[in-house]
C-alpha cells in the first residue's frame, strides 16, 4: 500500500481525506486513497483542488470518470468546503473529463455521443463482484480457522462470522447492492440475497473464489504500474497543502 | 526446445510482435502514451536484468526478434499477433510487411497472423480474402474494443462480424485470437466482456477461439464461458510475467485455469517484446504450486509440455518432432473435460 505521509493537522484536512477515502475503484474494490490514485490535495480560501492519477493513460475512461465524479460528490459533502475542483492528470481523456467535471456535465454530458448510457449498470456489475469476493473471503477464513465444513456453509449466518474488518467489509458490500445487513441473514447468497442452496454451494464458492482472485490480481497490476509510472519524477506520496487563513 | 532435468519441451510462443513506436512513426500523443504504457508493463513485471532501454523498446527489428526468440529464448515456433492501431501510428504499430517478410524467410519458425475489422463491411471482407491468399493465413487477431469512426467497438456476434467468421471458415482461417484485456478506449461498452465469445463459439464449432490474456482482469467470466464451450482457449500473454513478481498469484491463475478449462486449452506466450521468452520459459518449467495451496493439485511435467507448446502446435498443425510429443486433445474438442467444466455442465 502506498504510504500517505501527511500530517493531518486540521479537521478540514482530515475531513477531506476521509471523504476521498470513501471513493472506491470499482474494479479493484479499494479506496483511491489506498491505491495512490490521489496525487495532491490543495486547500485554500476558495475551496479545495484535488489531482487524481491512474496507473496508465489508457485506464478505462468510464471508470476514470466514475472515480473522479464520485470524488467531487464526496468532497461536496464536507462542511465549509466551498468550491470543489477535481482534476484527472495524465489520462488520454483528461481534457474531456476535466471539462465535464468542471461543468457538472454528468457522464453523458461529458462524453456526448460517445456515451450510450449511464454508468449505473456498470457500477452495479462491479458492486456485485465485490460482494461475491467479500463473501468468499469470509467463508474461506471460516473454513480455514474453524470446524466449518463446506456442507454446512448454507447454514452460516452473518452473526457466525467474527466481528472485524472482513465482516464489516461484507456488510458494506451487501448494503451497496441493496441487501439487508441484519446479523440473522445467511452469508452465502446470490445477488438478490437468496441463500445458495446446499447442493450448489461447492460450485458457487469455487466461482466466487475466481472472482476474488481476479479482483486481487487487478490490484497487483494497478499498484505495480502506478509505482513504475511515477517512480522517476516524483514521490508516490500524496501531497497535501493547506493555505486557508480562516476557519 | 528447452531441456531441464531430463525432460525436453517443445515451445510455441503464441503471441509475438514487431512494432515501431519510434518518434518518427507517432501520429499523435496517443501513440506516445501507448508505448509508454507498454514500457511500464515491461519495466514493472520483468526481472531487473531483463529490462531493455526505452529506445530499444520502441523498435528492435527482425534480427533482434530472431535472437531473443530462437537463439536465446528456446522457442521452436512463434506466431505474430499484430495490433495495427493506425489511429496512433503513421505506418501502424505492428509492422505488417516486416513481420510477413520475416515469416516468409523463416516459415519453419514463424507464422504470421493478420487482423481485420468487420466494420469495414464488404470492402474489408474482400481485403480479408486477398490477405488470406497473400499471407497464407491460419489465424487472425481481433481487437473488439478498437475505435472506428463513431463506433466504440463491436461484438463478435454482430451481423458483419458473423459474415467475417463465416468467411474465415471458407478461407481455412481456423484460429481466432481475440484481445479481451487492457485496451484503448472502451467507454460504456465493457471491452473485457467475453459474452460475445460464448455466442460465436457455440455457433461456429469449426473455429477455435483463443482469448488472449485469459480474460484478465475478468478471469472468472472467461473461465465460466470456457467451461461451456469446447472450442475456447486461453492465451497466457500478460499473465505469464506474474511468475516472477507474484508467483503465488500466478499459482492461483494457473490453478484456476487448470481447474476450469483444463490443460489442453491453455497456451503459453511471452507477448514479445512486452517480455522476452527465455526467462518466462525457465521459470515456468521450474514452477510449482506452493505446498500450502492445497486447493490446487501440483502441476505436472506433461501439463507444462502441453501449455508450453503442444497445445498451440495442435491448433496450428506444427510438425512436432516425434520424441517431443505426448497426446494432447487440443484441437480435438470434447475429449477430456476439465473438472470445473464437468461440474458446471452437470449442475
Amino acid at each position: 500500500m502506498t504510504a500517505i505521509a501527511v500530517s493531518v493537522e486540521t479537521t478540514l484536512e482530515s475531513a477531506v481525506l476521509a471523504a476521498l477515502g470513501t471513493v472506491v475503484d470499482p474494479e479493484l474494490d479499494e479506496p483511491i486513497t489506498d491505491l495512490g490514485f490521489v496525487r495532491s490535495v490543495a486547500i485554500d480560501d476558495l475551496g479545495v483542488t484535488v489531482h487524481l492519477r491512474l496507473p496508465t493513460s489508457f485506464c478505462s475512461p468510464n471508470f476514470a470518470y466514475l472515480m473522479a465524479s464520485d470524488a467531487v460528490d464526496a468532497l461536496r459533502s464536507v462542511d465549509d468546503i466551498r468550491t470543489v475542483r477535481v482534476l484527472l492528470d495524465d489520462h488520454h481523456d483528461s481534457d474531456k473529463i476535466n471539462a465535464g467535471l468542471a461543468a457538472d456535465a454528468g457522464y453523458r454530458g461529458t462524453f456526448g455521443v460517445e456515451a450510450e448510457d449511464s454508468l449505473e449498470e456498470l457500477r452495479l456489475t462491479f458492486q456485485r463482484k465485490a460482494h461475491m469476493a467479500a463473501m468468499e473471503r469470509c467463508i474461506e477464513t471460516q473454513l480455514r480457522t474453524t470446524s466449518l465444513a463446506v456442507s454446512d456453509i448454507y447454514r452460516l449466518r452473518l452473526r457466525n462470522l467474527p466481528a472485524g474488518r472482513a465482516r464489516e467489509a461484507l456488510l458494506r458490500r451487501r448494503a451497496a447492492i441493496g441487501l439487508g445487513i441484519g446479523l440473522d441473514l445467511p452469508v452465502f447468497v446470490d445477488e438478490h440475497g437468496v441463500a445458495v442452496p446446499p447442493e450448489e454451494v461447492p460450485m458457487k464458492l469455487r466461482f466466487a473464489k475466481s472472482v476474488r482472485i481476479s479482483i486481487d490480481g487487478n490490484g497487483h497490476f494497478c499498484r505495480g504500474l502506478l509505482a513504475t509510472r511515477y517512480e522517476d519524477d516524483e514521490s508516490l506520496d500524496l501531497h497535501i497543502t493547506n493555505t486557508r487563513r480562516t476557519a | 526446445m528447452y531441456s531441464k532435468d531430463g525432460e525436453n519441451y517443445y515451445v510455441v510462443d503464441s503471441h509475438v510482435a514487431i512494432w515501431d513506436a519510434r518518434e518518427a512513426n507517432l501520429k499523435n500523443v496517443h501513440g506516445k502514451q501507448f508505448i509508454d504504457c507498454f514500457y511500464d508493463y515491461h519495466k514493472n513485471l520483468s526481472p531487473e536484468e531483463e529490462v531493455w532501454d526505452y529506445d530499444t523498446y520502441t523498435y528492435y527489428g527482425g534480427e533482434r526478434l530472431m535472437k531473443d526468440l530462437f537463439q536465446d529464448g528456446y522457442v521452436d515456433h512463434a506466431i505474430f499477433q499484430p495490433a495495427l492501431l493506425t489511429a496512433f501510428y503513421n505506418t501502424g504499430f505492428g509492422q505488417t510487411e516486416e513481420a510477413l517478410a520475416l515469416a516468409g524467410e523463416h516459415p519453419e519458425q514463424l507464422t504470421y497472423n493478420h487482423c481485420y475489422d468487420p466494420r469495414n463491411e464488404q470492402a474489408g471482407l474482400e481485403q480479408l480474402r486477398r490477405d488470406a491468399e497473400r499471407m497464407g493465413l491460419r489465424g487472425v487477431k481481433l481487437y473488439t474494443a478498437e475505435w472506428h469512426g463513431d463506433s466504440r467497438g463491436y461484438k463478435l456476434d454482430d451481423k458483419w462480424s458473423r459474415r467475417y467468421l463465416e468467411e474465415c471458415i471458407e478461407l481455412g482461417i481456423t484460429n481466432i485470437h481475440v484481445h479481451k484485456g487492457p485496451t484503448i478506449r472502451p467507454l460504456d461498452r465493457d471491452a473485457f466482456d467475453v459474452a460475445d465469445i460464448d455466442k460465436v463459439a457455440t455457433d461456429y464449432l469449426d473455429l477455435n477461439f483463443v482469448v488472449e490474456h485469459v480474460g484478465l482482469p475478468r478471469l472468472e467470466d472467461f473461465c465460466w464461458i470456457a467451461t461451456q464451450e469446447s472450442n475456447v482457449y486461453g492465451g497466457l500473454a500478460v499473465a505469464m510475467p506474474f511468475i516472477h513478481t507474484r508467483p503465488r498469484y500466478f499459482a492461483q491463475i494457473i490453478g484456476e485455469l487448470l481447474y476450469w478449462i483444463g490443460e489442453d486449452k491453455i497456451l503459453f506466450s511471452s507477448d514479445y517484446a512486452l517480455w522476452t521468452p527465455k526467462w518466462l520459459i525457465e521459470k515456468f518449467v521450474d514452477f510449482q504450486i506452493p505446498e500450502d495451496m492445497t486447493e490446487y493439485a501440483p502441476i505436472t511435467v506433461d501439463q507444462k509440455k502441453k501449455i508450453l507448446g503442444l497445445n498451440a502446435a495442435a491448433l496450428y498443425d506444427l510438425d512436432v518432432p516425434e520424441s517431443l510429443r505426448i497426446p494432447t486433445s487440443a484441437a480435438d474438442p470434447g475429449v477430456e473435460v476439465a473438472a470445473g467444466a464437468k461440474e458446471t455442465v452437470a449442475s
